[in-house]
């Protein structure tokens, strides 16, 4: 009885799964109702996160339960509260255009909550297995959410695409995870820690393995390819989805492997993160200046950003992991107003995906262009927006352990990616007005932006906010 | 004197963007409204900026009205401060502003709203790099001021006006981004960014040639010094007046500023050793590009050619570590400030009549536009430093600085003073000599009352300090001398170690 209370919000929430998929079953056009509960559900979930009973941080923040195999300290609550909160603003965003665009079955939301237990599992998983379990739950629905809009080909191409590739990466994930059981005799996030020297060649192996499944899932280069596809062909609310959601458990899972049971054969895998994050940057930049489609644009530039979060994870200290949860979130905020932003283009409920479809915006709407000028620059990282200060500590992090080269090559990419974002800028601010979009906007969608575009904007006043949450966040 | 007068120069402009921000209703309501907050915040801020000179303490090279604000988990406070340097670059601003807000109103066409916004925010900005007390928080200024002014040349600019954006944006942006590095650097090796703290602090030698680099690459691209001076012509050439008004008064002198406050102050050895570097680029910039301007046939790139020769002489004094030399770069900026900000004023004037900036397409103009002719004379002699106006007193103590340094350097530079003379002149002769080019051009009328005022308030403060320059020399006076006994202290303990 007292374990359970720890897990009431997984237990809550596949509960929330079984019930409201009885309900949409069995009754008739309920769509809108089992939208609603889902974000209901996804609240309540975050209020259950919030209320952990207070044993759990009685003992350095950390409890950890079911032999062990469960986590629950505050790297994985602040991590769980990111995920469900940005969940239901994704929900809220994207309400409009799930309406609009034939994909409003009851199975939408239940299976976005679905993926997000899996999720909040491996948020939370000390242990291989229980790692294993809630990754495949997530990635399962995944695939389907991919390919959701399943009499177009574009999105029937993505889930397909999505669903060949990841098993792969999953599968070399779990042998990974095979060689370092093999080579350690644990599952155990504690004890893999304990057994795992540099000498231990096969279990070195094992880290490389795991780490190529988790940058595919963070889509790092070079294992990034679908990333740009699977964007581009599924429905629009799932690749907001997409860009957002799963980034922040793969982040943690990322975070978690590499300061837990990794964290004695650091100079192993420190240059690979290296490599991972270079690459991504660079990439990232360079390959988004040619796309015309917003949404391949988006996934570009998500791929350079996570390489500027995994070059927080590269140094192996608290602050580098601090710098990547703020970037990680600052990331959400921004990404979560440019999905706002393309949710809007739509004109006699037609969506459009063309950045030159957005030339002359400012003129039809200022309070949108204005809105995409700000996200664009903190995209970008200009100062004073909220985007300069997430490449702000993943700089001061990356130049406290003296690694100059990858801070310049971080900083010169900055200055590459500013220009396709100028571009898009260019296209609303510079060229001649087309047709307005419609103007009757969801409140969901609205409340959203609004919100993403004025804590970007005046994160500078107060920045201390994020900080001294994330900063109490410490990995042994 | 505890109410926070820089906090309130820096984010009246700010208040008065919100205001225009969120004013709504008909159109023609809403641009008059727009119009009046932005001329009342703007010259509210140049009173206050008065009111902050007069009680401003020109006895001490201390920093005065300092604020101190927790910002950043601690480790990075949000400091404002002035000193003798600081406070004219401010007066400047706060009255370069409304000149550029009068321009605006005068020839902005559309977009009026969101013009003064833009204009207002660069204010603040650029009000905050000159106060601001803090790496981190001069950077964040410095950058910032980039949005604002892409959008203005960009949106209101000529035809070219996307190329020229995106060239000054990203030329901007490389340069600083190592900056930034330099900043983050200079945390970890002396754990603060606050400059009050670092100028007493000696920070090791290894480290000064480096991050004296990476400053210079951002100042360089912003003065802007040869050979990563391409980027201002065509700004220049782009931008709406206004734009080009506050890009060559203000923008270019932000980069003056930083090396007088930020490479001399924290890297001294460095200095040092890079004199010959800025010396040579200098020298170079001086008399190519002014080379170049001979051959300009735009009005506005001649111009904007010129500002990156003036601002030769500026780095030169700056570098001459001489007392004649840092005061007379400080004049020179000051007086280039108002200079080409009126000659590009004065191209506006022809520009909104007859549309083009083309040399070739005016002449004899002083037969229509006399008042015109008179002020444009005005500035033309300034700009090639005739005395009695600021511009000779700038070049002057400057050459005199140079010389005590290097002679070689100095007779180059005063080649350049020649050379500058031969194109404005040639320039003047041309525009407004000579036979009337078209028929068109006589349809012109000459200068109406808001041209006169904003022009006529120029000529008057260039006169002003060319004649009486006492008490631009009297407020920086302490503070240079603290500067250079700073510097001077920090080579010799240099040396001394060198020795043992």
């Amino acid at each position: 009885m007292h374990l359970i209370l720890y897990i009431l919000p997984e237990i809550f929430l596949a509960l929330a799964i079984m019930f409201l998929l009885m309900l949409g079953v069995f009754t008739k056009k309920s769509f809108n109702l089992v939208y609603l509960l889902t974000i209901l559900s996804l609240i309540f979930a975050i209020a259950l996160v919030l209320n952990q009973p207070e044993e759990a941080y009685r003992y350095f923040g950390i409890i950890k339960i079911f032999n062990e195999s469960y986590i629950i300290d505050k790297l994985s609550s602040f991590m769980k509260v990111l995920t469900l909160l940005f969940c239901m603003f994704v929900l809220l965003l994207s309400n409009d255009y799930v309406k609009n665009s034939n994909i409003d079955k009851i199975e939408y939301p239940i299976i976005i909550l679905a993926s997000t237990l899996g999720m909040i599992l491996m948020i939370s998983s000390f242990d291989l297995i229980v790692f294993y379990l809630g990754l495949e739950l997530q990635s399962l629905c995944l695939y389907i959410l991919a390919s959701f809009r399943r009499n177009d080909e574009r999105s029937t191409e993505a889930g397909l695409k999505y669903f060949v590739l990841s098993a792969l990466a999953t599968g070399i994930l779990l042998y990974g995870c095979s060689l370092i059981y093999g080579f350690t005799g644990s599952t155990n996030f504690e004890v893999i820690s304990e057994k795992l020297t540099e000498s231990n060649m096969g279990a070195v192996f094992g880290i490389v393995f795991i780490i190529v499944g988790l940058a595919f899932k963070v889509s790092a280069v070079p294992f990034h390819m679908w990333t740009p596809d699977v964007y581009e062909g599924s429905p629009t609310s799932v690749t907001s989805f997409f860009a957002l959601i799963p980034k922040i458990a793969a982040i943690t899972v990322f975070i978690r492997f590499l300061y837990v049971p990794f964290i004695n054969v650091i100079s192993q895998w420190q240059t690979i993160i290296v490599f991972l994050s270079i690459a991504s940057m660079i990439l990232g930049a360079v390959a988004a200046i040619g796309q015309n489609n917003i949404k391949r644009l988006v996934a570009y530039s998500s791929i350079g950003h996570m390489g500027y979060a995994l070059a927080g994870l590269v140094t192996g200290t608290n602050e580098g992991i601090h710098s990547t949860i703020i970037y990680l979130t600052i990331y959400l905020v921004m990404n979560l107003g440019i999905f706002g932003c393309i949710f809007m283009m739509k004109r006699e409920n037609v969506f459009y995906e063309n950045i030159n479809d957005l030339s002359g915006l400012s003129k039809n709407h200022p309070m949108l262009a204005f809105s995409f000028l700000i996200i664009l620059f903190s995209l970008a990282g200009i100062p004073p927006l909220a985007g300069f200060f997430a490449k702000f500590y993943i700089f001061m992090a990356v130049i406290e352990i003296k690694m100059y080269s990858l801070a310049v090559i971080g900083l010169v990419t900055t200055v590459v990616s500013a220009f396709y974002y100028l571009r898009i800028i260019k296209v609303i601010y510079f060229d001649r007005p087309k047709k307005a979009f419609d103007k009757n906007y969801d409140w969901g969608l609205k409340s959203s932006l609004i919100l993403s575009s004025v804590l970007i904007l005046i994160y500078f006043i107060y920045p201390t906010i994020l900080t001294d949450i994330v900063t109490s966040i410490v990995i042994y | 004197m505890n109410f926070p007068i820089l906090s309130a120069i820096i984010f009246i402009p700010l208040i008065g963007a919100l205001f225009i921000f969120i004013t709504r209703g008909p159109q023609k309501n809403v641009e008059k409204n727009s119009k009046n907050v932005a001329i009342f915040s703007s010259l509210t801020n140049f009173l206050l900026a008065l009111f902050l000179w007069y009680s401003f303490d020109s006895s001490t090279s201390n920093f005065q009205f300092v604020e101190e604000k927790y910002w950043m988990g601690g480790f990075i406070n949000f400091k404002l401060g002035i000193d003798g340097i600081s406070i004219l670059f401010i007066l400047l601003t706060t009255f370069i502003a409304p000149i550029c807000i009068f321009s605006g109103i005068h020839s902005i066409k559309f977009k009026i709203k969101e013009f003064f916004i833009a204009i207002l925010v660069m204010e603040t900005l650029m009000l905050g790099v000159f106060c601001s007390l803090d790496l981190v928080i001069f950077y964040l200024f410095f950058e910032g001021g980039l949005i604002p002014m892409f959008l203005i040349i960009g949106i209101w600019g000529g035809p070219k006006r996307v190329y020229s954006a995106f060239k000054f944006f990203l030329f901007t942006l490389l340069g600083s981004v190592l900056m930034l590095v330099a900043i983050i650097s200079i945390y970890w090796i002396t754990g603060t960014t606050d400059l009050v703290k670092l100028l007493d602090t000696r920070i090791v030698q290894e480290y000064q040639y480096l991050l004296w680099l990476a400053f210079f690459s951002s100042f360089a691209v912003k003065l802007p010094m040869w050979p990563v001076h391409t980027w201002l012509p065509d700004a220049h050439v782009e931008a709406p007046t206004a734009g080009s008004v506050i890009l060559a008064a203000i923008l270019l002198k932000m980069a003056g500023y930083g090396f007088m406050r930020f490479s001399i102050g924290l890297f001294p050895v460095a200095s040092d050793y890079f004199t010959s570097l800025i010396f040579t680029l200098s020298v170079i910039a001086i008399i190519y590009t002014s080379l170049v301007a001979l051959m300009q046939d735009d009005m506005k790139k001649l111009i904007a050619y010129s500002s990156v020769a003036h601002m030769g002489f500026v780095t030169i004094g700056i570098f001459s570590l001489t007392k004649q030399g840092l005061e007379g770069s400080i004049i020179q900026m000051i007086s280039h400030g108002l200079i080409s900000a009126a000659l590009f004023l004065c191209v506006g004037v022809v520009y909104d009549r007859y549309h083009s900036r083309m040399i070739s397409s005016y002449g004899g103009l002083v037969n229509i536009m006399p008042k015109y002719a008179f002020v444009f004379m005005i500035f033309t002699l300034a700009a090639l430093g005739l005395p009695g106006t600021s511009g000779f007193v700038g070049e002057f103590l400057v050459l005199v600085g140079v010389f005590q340094v290097n002679i070689l350097v100095a007779v180059l530079a005063s080649l350049g003073v020649i050379l500058v003379a031969a194109y404005m002149l040639w320039l003047y002769r041309r525009v407004i000599f000579g036979r009337v080019a078209s028929s068109e051009i006589k349809k012109m009328t000459d200068l109406d009352k808001t041209e006169i005022y904003i022009l006529a308030s120029l000529v008057f403060l260039t006169l002003f300090f060319g004649i009486y320059p006492e008490p631009l020399l009297n407020t920086v006076d302490i503070s240079i001398n603290n500067l250079i006994d700073k510097y001077q202290t920090d080579i010799n303990f240099h040396l001394s170690q060198k020795n043992n």
